[in-house]
């Protein structure tokens, strides 16, 4: 802690800032300006300073009302997604085969899902949950129960959560695996021979050699979760009505379906700022627990 | 200039992120000069500068922010707000 940290070393990272600055800064700062300008089209700008944050912040606005609408769908869908997936992948992670070719056939297995681009997944699901063609709509109506994505809201809510929770904990599972693979096996003959229960080992070896892991898998599964786009937007549309409308489809539907990229660009700001400090708080509180246990 | 029209500046917006810049700059040439050891603070967290900057940033977007949707569109007394709170975070965190 006393010696002074070297920061000469950030000048071999300036060529990935260039790159950064191109893709990411730059951009940014585009969406910056637009958010305190109206546009009518043909790259004609006028200033309306910060008239579209009043609206975006006043739920009393369409702007404000839709925005905090699609926020809150928002967080809910991350929540129940971090609430299934990372007990979930740990639970696949703690069954997973330890050594010889089922652990290579089940790490192929559990990859795959993940290695189908984004819309694709949509379709797939967007079909699978059709109740007149596809295999899960049908049965699940032929068993008596309703569901039909198109039409009722908590049946559209299931299949992306669904469709999320398929796409995504192999993800979870195969980060807390490499985590278990790190323990070495003496810890395990300790908690043996102290009598441990399964319950205690999980406790105090698995868990905490897993932290690291979890806290880039929370991280990573919250972000994407949060900034959600591509899935449901293919199989519901943001449908029925609103109700699977997050964040990023009503952008969409803002910038590119009413181009008011003004009003757009000040609801990317905002939601941009939510994201970063979720992310920061998660963050440190991961880090400063990890910190704890040593 | 017409290469950076469809970025459409304007004036407020420039001079926003010459201070950010400004700041960046300032910690880069800081950081060089006088290298620090990260400071355990009243969160309970190491920061350094950079992260003190960081704080101080993004918690003032959130005072301007919460001060327009809760109380009106007079920003003035948020930006002193966000001049006190970069000021305690700098001094204390």
């Amino acid at each position: 802690m006393d010696k002074p940290l070297n920061q000469k070393a950030w000048l071999f990272v300036l060529p990935v800032l260039l790159i950064v600055a191109f893709s990411a800064l730059i951009p940014l700062m585009t969406v910056v300006n637009y958010s305190v300008q109206d546009t009518f089209g043909n790259n004609q700008f006028f200033w309306n300073g910060i008239g579209w944050y009043i609206d975006l912040l006043d739920p009393t606005t369409d702007l404000g009302g839709r925005f905090l609408d699609a926020l809150w769908r928002n967080l809910l869908f991350s929540a129940i997604i971090l609430a299934i997936e990372v007990p979930l992948g740990i639970a696949v992670a703690l069954s997973m085969p330890r050594d010889g070719w089922r652990v290579a056939a089940t790490l192929v297995v559990l990859a795959l899902p993940m290695l189908i681009p984004w819309n694709v997944v949509g379709t797939i699901w967007q079909i699978f949950a059709r109740e007149d063609i596809g295999l899960l709509g049908y049965v699940v109506n032929r068993l008596g129960i309703p569901y039909n994505y198109t039409a009722d809201t908590l049946s559209a809510w299931i299949t992306i959560v669904v469709m999320d929770v398929w796409h995504w904990t192999s993800l979870v599972a195969l980060l807390c695996y490499a985590g278990l693979r790190s323990i070495p096996d003496a810890f395990y003959q300790a908690a043996r021979i102290d009598g441990a229960s399964r319950w205690a080992v999980f406790m105090n070896i698995q868990l905490p050699k897993m932290n690291r892991v979890l806290l880039i898998a929370v991280l990573l599964r919250f972000m994407d979760s949060f900034m959600i786009y591509t899935e449901p937007f293919v199989v519901t549309g943001g449908g029925p009505g609103n109700s699977t409308t997050f964040v990023s489809i009503d952008l969409v539907k803002l910038a590119l379906g009413q181009f008011d990229l003004g009003k757009a660009a000040a609801m990317s700001i905002v939601y941009n700022l939510i994201i970063l400090a979720i992310c920061w708080v998660f963050y440190t509180v991961m880090t400063r627990l990890d910190a704890r246990r040593g | 200039m017409d290469h950076f029209a469809w970025m459409a500046w304007t004036w407020p917006t420039a001079a926003f992120f010459a201070g950010i810049a400004v700041a960046l700059a300032t910690m880069t040439v800081l950081a060089v000069r006088r290298p620090e050891t990260p400071r355990h603070g009243i969160l309970g967290l190491d920061t350094t500068r950079g992260d003190r900057l960081f704080l101080s940033l993004l918690g003032s977007a959130f005072i301007h922010l919460g001060w327009l949707g809760l109380v009106g569109p007079d920003l003035t007394v948020a930006s002193i707000l966000s001049l006190l709170y970069a000021a305690a975070v700098f001094r204390w965190v």
